[in-house]
């Protein structure tokens, strides 16, 4: 209750605001609109500076525009409208009881009705360091300034943080002339606002601008003695610089509040009129909560503004919470986002995927309502979407073309897809990537290319990108009419693509591509990422492909993978340590028999395979077992993994009276070649020293049958659901030769089988012949590929129980509580 | 009312991944998906029980390690033509750190 308002004139009362930021201003002003002279107005602010646009810092800070360009309301503002401004002078209390305030200064201000708008706190990660000077945030000018000084001197800076802010920064400070890296520890730039393609090509095009991006780059300390010299990460690089920008997120501002005795959850709590648990005391801005929700863009304060005005006018509308959209301020860069863009249960993604032209577009529909939207490098519909989804407006009518944006879906005529390719000329390009005509395709149809598949091998459309199938396929069935069954021959990857397997592989290689979200941005997925059936598969031939390079994805394997363990039905794990061709010595087998007891496995067995089996192993265990495993110098038998299995050998001439040639030895070095290595599915070698195949070589994926002369290679068998004798692939009369045959047919099972594809079936699909031709009958090709296999060893032949003993990935191993509890 | 067991924070958990712990007596897993956002549902997945924290995340659901069900991660119902369904273990977010709701709650939906 306003106690002295009964008695002093209207205009007598006086309105005193906390913070002279773009809601204190903006509220202030709205008020001003609806009824002027109502207060007598008195704004703190604890900068030197009238008020400006805190959105427009970034431009300041890259050079595009100036201070007093940014300024909102200058000095004759606050004159005419007789505003008090005390700038420099930050609130250090307020006393509810006496409805006074006062200053740093010590000085004292009377209110009848208070106005809290502090707006947000940068927030500081705890890291040893980061009180160090040349450590600074990015909330205001005096930020700016600081960052301007630095960059004059040039040299490395780092900013901490790349969401909309610190990508803000790091662009000013690169047109400064700052050599910028910025660290992220999620795995996508922005995550918060963008899925994993569209974050995937922001982070190209800032490389592509000299920035170095690390994603998944913890902090671990800030490094200085005087002054900051550089960061270092939890996995030890460091990075020099001279200047570092915290910018990974804000808190509301909330002490003065909650020291007043205000109600405060993780901001100030109001009402719809923005009014506190005081009546006399209001709050708007990022400093307040709202309905559980906190707002950290300018979009909602505008609206909480005119409610808190109307309020204050006692007209009665009430704010309702907002939903915000945005966009990045960088220079070229076009990123939009609103809503909920992962919309989850129910919802259904609409995604374009415009590889040539760096455009990403997907909308969230749900109950045919657009519920959010991700926009890159072309952002012009993102004001319609965002529209469209504030209404909640019904788009089924206009759904087929939504994703094509507003000029389209409202086009109206356009609508069925078949006649406007009708409608196009016969010079007009479909395939821009082949440069095919319309004629073109038509013409190869006509001569018989009548399915997807044959199009694109007779006249290459729709055979690199991809973008334009739907283009062909519109031609093929406006040609071939009833005709086009529209099937097409090859099995698509997954549902994610219209590619098959064959198809991806290629343009992997042919394409030159690095990554995982870069193969679903160039091949056109439709789905943002991936199922668990394409990702595994992408991440084997990107490994493949690059082998050496390529960072392997640990969330694109299968758990066994992931685990280094094979998972059994109650949820425990099995682990086998390699035996060399199946040999191993009383150490060894000392090792195991005390890891059985260590930790109470319930069950070892012998393998089909000659190993032995340790069952019933709990996640959280696996890496002591492990680290006792390695200690007893064994390593992963990788039995969990689409990789080299086992060699399995006989005893051969060292003991059998029929053998004829060293198999257990063989077996060894044919191990010691080829353990390690990822494989399209999983793999199995045997070694026999005779005929009489005691190793069963003639089930395996690579079988040797040593014979009195030499070697015979087999192949393509399998021993599983469907029995599956092997193909004899040849003869040779050397060790040497055996294994670099080996090496070079594994080699080519490796970069051209469909990934879950052992190599039966793949034998079975792709011919015997072809095989010989590869590996026999082409010696030169033979050793490239063998060399290529030895090449790619280089970089999997490392234990990876090893790395995970020394603690990689721990968090796989631990339940989530210790975490919490330290 | 509900009570809320702070386990952990948002960082703890790999994107496209997910963390296990047992909660009111029971296997939970709370998943991060590649947008961020947190889910938690019992670690059994309907069909044979299978620790749903190890499969892989794609979009909001989760496959199941074992037989690759796939599962909604909002509502833990199994999708496409499986059906079934395992509980939801309520949870919130305060700032980074993430609160899981109350054993009573959860021995009631199990
Ligand atoms: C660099 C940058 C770029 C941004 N870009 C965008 C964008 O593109 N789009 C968008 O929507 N949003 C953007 N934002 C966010 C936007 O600026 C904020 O949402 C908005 O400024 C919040 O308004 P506010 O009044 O609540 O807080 P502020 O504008 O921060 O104002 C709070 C003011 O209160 C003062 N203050 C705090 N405590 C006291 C005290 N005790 N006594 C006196 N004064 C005090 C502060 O000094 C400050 O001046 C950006 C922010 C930054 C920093
Ligand atoms: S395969 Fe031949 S050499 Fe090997 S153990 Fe059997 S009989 Fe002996
Ligand atoms: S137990 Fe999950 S799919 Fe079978």
């Amino acid at each position: 209750m306003a106690t002295v308002g009964t008695t002093k004139a209207e205009s007598d009362r006086g309105l005193v605001v906390i913070g002279n930021g773009m809601a204190g201003c903006r509220a202030v002003e709205e008020l001003l609109e609806r009824e002027q002279g109502r207060y007598q107005v008195t704004i703190f602010g604890a900068e030197p500076h009238v008020n400006y646009n805190r959105i427009m810092l970034s431009p300041v800070l890259a050079g595009e525009k100036t201070f007093d360009e940014i300024v909102i309301n200058d000095r004759a503002w606050y004159a005419d409208n007789g505003i008090e401004l005390i700038a420099s002078d930050p609130v250090d209390a307020i006393d509810r009881e006496a409805k006074t305030v006062t200053a740093r200064s010590g000085r004292t201000v009377a209110y009848d009705k208070l106005l809290i708008a502090t707006g947000s706190d940068p927030f500081i990660i705890p890291v040893p360091g980061k009180d160090l000077p040349g450590v600074i945030t990015f909330r205001d000018m005096a930020d700016v300034d600081h960052m301007l000084g630095a960059a004059e001197k040039g040299g490395n800076a780092v900013v901490i943080g790349g969401g909309l802010l610190g990508l803000e920064a790091a662009h000013g400070l690169t047109l400064r002339g700052m050599k910028v890296t910025v660290l992220h520890l999620p795995g996508t730039l922005m995550e918060r606002q963008l899925d994993e393609a569209a974050g995937w090509l922001l982070k190209s095009a800032l490389e592509a601008r000299g920035q170095t991006i690390l994603t998944k780059a913890d902090t671990a300390e800030i490094v200085g003695e005087h002054h900051v010299e550089g960061v270092r990460l939890k996995d030890g690089t460091l990075i020099p610089a001279s200047l570092v920008v915290m910018a990974v997120g804000i808190r509301p501002s909330v002490k003065l509040a909650r020291d007043a005795g205000l109600e405060v959850g993780r901001g100030i709590k109001v009402d719809d009129h923005m009014v506190t648990s005081d009546p006399d005391v209001l709050a708007v801005g990022e400093c307040v909560e709202h309905d559980g929700l906190v707002y950290g863009l300018v979009a909602p304060l505008w609206e909480m503004c005119r409610a808190l005005a109307d309020g204050l006018v006692e007209r009665h509308s009430g704010y309702k919470g907002s939903v915000t959209s945005t966009k990045l301020k960088v220079a070229g860069l076009d990123v939009f986002s609103a809503g909920d863009f992962l919309g989850g249960d129910g919802a259904e993604d609409i995604v374009l995927r415009d590889a040539s032209r760096g455009i990403y577009k997907r909308v969230v529909v749900k109950d045919d309502r657009v519920v959010g939207a991700v926009l890159y490098g072309d952002t012009s519909d993102g004001g319609w979407y965002f529209d469209l989804l504030k209404k909640g407006e019904d788009i089924s009518p206009i759904r087929d073309m939504l994703i094509f944006g507003q000029a389209y879906a409202s086009g109206g005529g356009q609508g069925d897809p078949s006649s406007a390719v009708a409608a196009l000329s016969d010079d007009a390009e479909i395939c821009g990537c082949n440069g095919v005509s319309k004629a073109r395709v038509v013409q190869s149809i006509v001569g018989g290319a009548v399915s997807l598949d044959a199009v694109r091998s007779t006249c290459k459309a729709s055979a690199s990108c991809g973008s334009c199938t739907n283009l062909v396929e519109h031609l093929l069935s406006l040609t071939l009419g009833a005709d086009y069954g529209g099937a097409r021959t090859t099995k698509t990857l997954c549902k994610c693509t219209s590619f098959g397997h064959g198809d991806v592989r290629r343009e992997i290689v042919a394409q030159g591509m690095r990554s995982i979200p870069e193969v679903m941005q160039k091949l056109h997925w439709s789905t943002p990422d991936g199922c668990s059936g394409c990702r595994p598969a992408l991440n084997y031939y990107l490994l493949c492909a690059l082998p050496g390079d390529y960072k392997d994805d640990q969330q694109s394997r299968f758990v066994n993978e992931r685990m280094h363990a094979n998972i059994q039905k109650d949820g425990t794990y099995s682990v086998v340590p390699r035996m060399w061709g199946g040999l191993t010595t009383p150490k060894e087998l000392r090792a195991i028999a005390d890891v059985v007891e260590k930790f109470n496995a319930p069950m070892v067995k012998v393998t089909g395979g000659q190993r032995l089996d340790i069952f019933g192993i709990k996640g959280e265990d696996l890496p002591a077992v492990w680290a006792d495993l390695n200690a007893a110098g064994m390593v992963s038998g990788h039995a969990y993994g689409k990789s080299l299995r086992t060699v399995k050998t006989c005893v051969g001439t060292d003991w059998c009276r029929f053998g004829t040639q060293d198999s257990t030895g063989l077996g060894v070095k044919t191990e010691q070649m080829t353990w390690g290595s990822w494989m399209p599915h999983k793999f199995k070698i045997a070694v026999s020293g005779c005929p009489r195949n005691c190793a069963e070589a003639t089930i395996k994926d690579f079988g040797v049958i040593c014979v009195d002369s030499g070697y015979e290679l087999h192949v393509g068998g399998n021993g599983g659901i469907k029995v599956r004798v092997t193909d004899l692939l040849c003869k040779v009369a050397t060790e040497e030769e055996a294994m670099h045959y080996c090496a070079a047919f594994t080699q080519l099972y490796r970069e051209e089988a469909h990934y879950l594809e052992r190599t039966a079936p793949w034998i079975e699909r792709i011919g015997l012949e072809y095989v010989k031709s590869r590996v026999v009958e082409d010696g030169e090709g033979r050793d490239a590929l063998a060399a290529r296999f030895l090449f790619s060893q280089r970089f999997t032949q490392d234990d990876p129980w090893a790395k995970r003993v020394a603690g990689e990935d721990a968090q796989f191993h631990q339940p989530l509580m210790m975490a919490a509890a330290e | 009312m509900t009570n809320w067991t702070d386990v952990g924070c948002v960082a703890d958990i790999p994107v496209q991944g997910a963390r296990n712990l047992q909660f009111g007596g029971q296997p939970v897993a709370v998943f991060r998906t590649v947008d961020d956002r947190i889910f938690a549902l019992v670690d059994r997945c309907p069909h044979k029980a299978g620790p749903l924290s190890q499969g892989i995340v794609h979009g909001h659901t989760v496959s199941c390690p074992l037989h690759n069900w796939r599962i909604a991660l909002v509502s833990g119902e199994a999708q496409g033509d499986d059906k079934g369904c395992t509980p939801v273990v309520p949870m919130r977010l305060d700032g980074d750190r993430i609160l899981l709701g109350a054993p009573a709650a959860l021995a009631d939906a199990a």
